[in-house]
This record gives structure tokens, C-alpha cells and sequence, in this order.
């Protein structure tokens, strides 16, 4: 199959990422947006590995998990610290700091 | 069959060359991330006594170990790590000016005289404002101190931002940089609604930014088959037809940088987050980020992306302008002294931008005194902010600082000093940074930027000699906070800061020869 088509896909599911960081109320729900957008990018780099023929891409991908975990950590203890002040995880509640 | 897997497995082994590694030349960036190593086990192993001053030797003994070897290696000029990290002049320079200001940072985070109640920090950042918990931590007088290694962590990310030469190196570094700042924002002792909200918000806009990054990331390795800057150069100026991937990708990685420098359309995170922060991180990661942010934007579009200098100065062009405009602008409207000064730096943004699309040595150059002189400002300006206090504590109303000059004159004059250098004054560090980047500007022929900008800069002028007029011409009222005299901590980082603001501004020809002799990046 044409490496390029996950090129499509990934760019697909990157729109798809971003929309829902836009129109989504819930912090965690925003946060698995942008988790999507990053395995969009991870599916990039290795169909262009793939296309290009060598590795770097993969290898990306191999740093770009690890990271995604750390942020996972640090994006769930400040989403909980809020959930357990607020008794909710909209992003619209917290709203005393504004213009 | 084992005597096949092991052939394999050699045979694999030999494709992959070891990378050469020059480790003097990245000995600051394995200082710092070797000393929040050890931050991390003193956090573990040490009774909670005793881990303050071992914490506080532990970072300021890094910080200044790392500045004596950027020093020492001064004329380095190397690609090391399999092109993965440069180290030349301006990274040398802007490591030694971020690890001065870190220090500086380091000591308004240790600073525990101005708050009755103890440090800015919360006692435990995990228990529920107002709760009896809180109360009993606070009675106890106990003391966050991860904030030590979360603040070698960033620095340790900051640097390895600036040196970065491929794109997965500086992927990594931004993130090792910024995650902690997510957290430090979140942790201050009072107002802590306030402060978690901003972690949230710079949370969720920063993650959103670096997806961005990635994303553009994955599309120029797709165009040039590596990550490398320079081999992405490379493939840039051997290909005539320059193809739809490499303008996503620049569009992308520039929004992901453009992100962290605060300018607008991108600035939406940075009132909210200073504004929430305890005020020694929003000091702290004003003028840190900055530095580290514009360190790397100059490498990527200088090193990575000078083939293409046609296509992004028209977008840098906008930029620019709407960065010092909108920052100008909204600053004015702003009751609040730190939102204020959140502005003022979106505005600052925008001024750097100018040296940087000059796309010259000069340019280059003009960026990065802009740099140094407004982390030391900056850093001063914050240390100030801190130490004007009510009841409630900080008093950030701008109301509050009302005849502040008649009650406390010496603290009032300094920072009437900072408000200066930050509106371009003469004989401050502003005026000789802000002439610096007009005249690169001039010289590259971008005149319609500069007249922009001077415009921009009286619009600041506004709101700067506001705050001075208040200060000296209003009566102290009922809500005219006091001046709390701080410890020797934020003496020093207020002293060395408004120092350098003058030096910078009567003697800048020192610095403006190292600057000459740093040279340009590394190709």
C-alpha cells in the first residue's frame, strides 16, 4: 500500500486533534485531543521514515512516546488539583483570570 | 541458530555508529541535569528539615559551577552528538546570560522574609485551598521543596532548547523545559484558585503548541528525509521546487516557537499564566523562557530555514507588528500590575522580533543583547512585585501602588528604573537594546517595521510612566500597600538586576564586544 495514504490519515487524524482541543469542554477530553495530535505526528514520522528509507523517524517516535507520558503525568496532576477544588473538569469554569 | 543470531546481531551493531560525543563542550547542560538528578534523591532520602539549605547549595552551587565552565569555554565552536548539539558563540553567550538569571530566579524562589506565612509556595500544592489540612501545613511552617528540582529540570531543558541542532533534540528540550513550568505555576501559597487555573491554561495551550511543533517537525523530516537542521538546510537550497511540506512545516514549527515567545496571535496563554503564577516563577519564566525561546527561533530560522528567508519575513513581518501593537495596546486597558507586565512582555516580543528577521549578523546580534538586557529587568521588575504587600498579600492592584513613592522612595525609584529601561529611556538598558534592534532593522532595509515600532514604543511609554506618575504624583490612600523588607536573598537579585539595567545602559560596549566576537550559529 502507498506510504503516502498514512501521510492522508495521519493529517486526518491531526484536524481531528486540533478540532477537539477547540470545541471541547472537558479538560480531559481536550487533553486526549492533543494526545491525538501527537500520535498524528507520530504516524507522520514513520511513514516518512518508511518513504524516506531510513530510521530517524522511527526513532522520533520512540522519544516522542516517552514524552507524551511525562506530559500525561504533569496534565493529569494539574486537571485532578482542579477536579478536586472545583468539583468539575470544564475548561470554562475556571474563569477568574480573564482580559 | 544462536551462532546466526549472534551474527545478526553484530551485523546490526556495525550499521549503527556510536555517536562521537564532545563532553566538555556540554559539561553546563550535564551539570544541570546531574544536580536535579540529585535534587530529585535529596527530595527521597533527606528528612524534611534539612532538605531547604541543601536544596538551595545544591541549585546555586550548579548554576554558578555551570557559568564557570560556559565560561571557560568561550571560542568554542562545535557540532557535537551526531549533529544533534551546537555549541558556538551565541549559544555560550545566552547560556551564561540564562544561568545568571536562573540564579537570580533561584534566589527570589528561596526568599521566605517577605511572607509572614513563609515562602510563595505552597506548603503542600495537593491539598484543597481553604482546607484544615492546608491550615495545619501552614501552622507547621512546612515547605514545598520540589520546586528545587523542578527549577534544575527547566534550566536543564532551557539549555539543551538553545544548543539544540535537530529537531528531535529541541522536541525534547522544550518539553523538559516546560512541563515543569506547568507545575511551578500551579504552587503558590496564596490566591491558589488563581494559581491553578493558570497551570491549566498553560497546560492545555502549551501541550496544543507542541503538537504543533511535532507536527511540523514530522513535515520537514518528510521533505528533507532528516531532522537535522542542517541537512534540512541542505536539502533546501539542492531542491529548485520547494513543495507544499516544507511550507506546512515551517508554518507549523514557527506557530510551536512563536508559542513559547508569547506573540501574538499566540500570546493568549501568557497574562493568564503570570498573572496566576507565584510571582518568582512568572519573574522566573519570563525572563528564562524568553532567553531559551529565542535562542532556539534564531537557530531554526537562521541555521534550518535562511534558504527560505523570502517566504517566512513576510510572516515574521505581521508578526512583529501585531505582537508590539496588540501587547502596546491591551497593556494600557490592564488594572493589574503583573497582567500589565504580562503584556509588556508580548509587547518586548515583538521588538526582539525585529533584530531577529533582519536575517544579518547584526540582526542577530541586536537580538541578543535585547535578550540580556530585559531577562535582568524583567527578573528585577518581579523581585519588586513581590515585595509590595498587603493583608492578603501581594498587592497587584494597580490602585495599591498609589504613592508608593512617598511611603517607600528607594524601592519606588528602582523600579521607576525598570519602567524606564522597559520603555527605551536613555541611559537604561532598554534604550541601548531598542536602538540596537532599529537600527539592524534599518540597515536590512525593513524601515516600515521600525516606524511601527517607535510608534509601539510611545503607545508602552504610556503605560510604564503610568505606573511612575502613580508612584510619585497620587496621595497614598487607604489601600496603599507597603513595602516589606525582603531577606538578603531578594536584595541581591534586586540589587544585581537594577545594576546591570544601568551598566547595560551607560557602559554597554563590554557586552556588545562579546557579542562581536560570538560570531554567528554554526552551520
Amino acid at each position: 500500500m502507498n506510504p503516502a495514504n498514512y501521510i492522508v490519515l495521519s493529517a486526518v487524524l491531526f484536524s481531528i486533534g486540533a478540532i477537539g482541543v477547540l470545541v471541547r469542554r472537558n479538560a480531559i477530553v481536550v487533553f486526549m485531543s492533543i494526545e491525538l495530535m501527537l500520535n498524528a505526528a507520530n504516524l507522520a514520522f514513520v511513514s516518512f521514515a518508511r518513504m524516506n528509507g531510513n530510521l530517524d523517524g522511527q526513532t522520533v517516535a520512540f522519544f516522542v512516546m516517552v514524552v507524551a507520558a511525562a506530559e500525561v503525568v504533569v496534565g493529569l496532576a494539574i486537571i485532578v488539583t482542579i477536579f478536586r477544588t472545583r468539583r468539575t473538569a470544564s475548561i470554562d469554569e475556571p474563569n477568574l483570570l480573564k482580559y | 541458530m544462536s551462532a546466526l543470531a549472534t551474527v545478526a546481531t553484530a551485523d546490526n551493531v556495525s550499521t549503527f555508529q556510536m555517536p562521537s560525543i564532545n563532553y566538555y563542550a556540554i559539561t553546563p547542560i550535564l551539570i544541570m541535569f546531574g544536580a536535579a538528578v540529585v535534587s530529585v534523591l535529596v527530595e527521597a532520602f533527606l528528612p524534611r528539615g534539612a532538605r531547604r539549605p541543601v536544596q538551595l547549595v545544591l541549585v546555586l552551587g550548579s548554576l554558578a559551577a555551570a557559568f564557570i565552565v560556559t565560561v571557560d569555554l568561550r571560542g568554542t565552536r562545535l557540532v557535537t552528538g551526531d549533529g544533534a548539539i551546537a555549541v558556538d558563540g551565541p549559544t555560550l553567550l545566552l547560556w551564561g546570560a540564562l544561568l545568571v538569571v536562573a540564579f537570580l530566579a533561584a534566589l527570589l524562589f528561596a526568599e521566605r522574609s517577605i511572607d509572614p506565612l513563609g515562602d510563595a509556595f505552597a506548603p503542600r500544592a495537593s491539598t484543597l485551598p481553604g482546607s484544615v489540612d492546608e491550615q495545619e501545613f501552614t501552622r507547621r511552617g512546612f515547605l514545598q521543596t520540589e520546586i528545587w528540582p523542578f527549577l534544575l529540570f527547566s534550566v536543564t531543558g532551557m539549555l539543551a532548547f538553545i544548543a539544540a541542532n535537530d529537531l528531535l533534540m529541541m522536541f525534547v528540550a522544550l518539553e523538559v523545559m516546560s512541563l515543569p513550568l506547568y507545575l511551578l505555576a500551579g504552587m503558590a501559597r496564596r490566591r491558589r484558585l488563581l494559581s491553578q487555573e493558570a497551570a491549566l491554561k498553560y497546560f492545555l495551550l502549551g501541550a496544543f503548541s507542541s503538537a504543533f511543533f511535532l507536527y511540523g517537525a514530522a513535515m520537514l523530516y518528510g521533505y528533507s528525509g532528516s531532522v537535522g537542521l542542517v541537512e534540512i538546510a541542505d536539502t533546501l537550497s539542492g531542491k529548485t521546487a520547494e513543495g507544499t511540506l516544507v511550507f506546512i512545516g515551517v508554518a507549523l514549527l514557527t506557530v510551536g516557537l512563536l508559542f513559547k515567545i508569547a506573540a501574538v496571535p499566540f500570546h493568549q496563554w501568557a497574562p493568564d499564566a503570570y498573572q496566576g503564577a507565584p510571582t518568582p516563577v512568572t519573574g522566573f519564566m519570563a525572563a528564562t523562557v524568553k532567553i531559551a525561546a529565542f535562542g532556539a527561533l534564531l537557530r531554526v530560522l537562521y541555521v534550518g530555514l535562511g534558504g527560505l528567508r523570502w517566504d517566512w519575513e513576510p510572516m515574521l513581518w505581521v508578526i512583529a507588528a501585531l505582537t508590539m501593537l496588540v501587547g502596546s495596546i491591551i497593556a494600557i486597558t490592564q488594572t493589574d500590575i503583573k497582567r500589565m507586565l504580562a503584556y509588556s512582555s508580548v509587547a518586548q516580543a515583538g521588538f526582539i522580533l525585529i533584530g531577529v528577521m533582519a536575517a544579518s549578523p547584526q540582526g542577530l546580534g541586536s537580538a541578543i543583547f535585547y535578550l540580556v538586557a530585559y531577562a535582568f529587568t524583567t527578573i528585577g521588575t518581579f523581585a519588586v512585585v513581590s515585595m509590595v504587600r498587603d493583608a492578603s498579600g501581594e498587592a497587584t492592584h494597580l490602585s495599591a501602588w498609589a504613592g508608593l513613592g512617598k511611603n517607600s522612595p528607594v524601592v519606588a525609584a528602582v523600579f521607576s528604573l525598570f519602567m524606564l529601561s522597559l520603555a527605551g529611556i536613555p541611559l537604561t538598558s532598554g534604550f541601548v537594546a531598542k536602538f540596537g534592534v532599529f537600527a539592524s532593522a534599518i540597515d536590512a532595509g525593513n524601515t516600515w517595521i521600525v516606524i511601527i515600532g517607535v510608534i509601539a514604543s510611545i503607545i508602552a511609554a504610556f503605560f510604564y510612566v503610568r505606573v511612575i506618575v502613580l508612584m510619585y504624583f497620587a496621595d497614598p490612600g487607604p489601600d496603599t500597600a507597603s513595602v516589606v523588607v525582603p531577606s538578603a536573598f531578594t536584595t541581591i537579585a534586586l540589587t544585581a538586576s537594577a545594576v546591570m539595567t544601568i551598566a547595560l545602559g551607560i557602559f554597554p560596549q563590554w557586552l556588545l564586544d562579546i557579542i562581536g566576537q560570538a560570531g554567528v550559529f554554526i552551520r
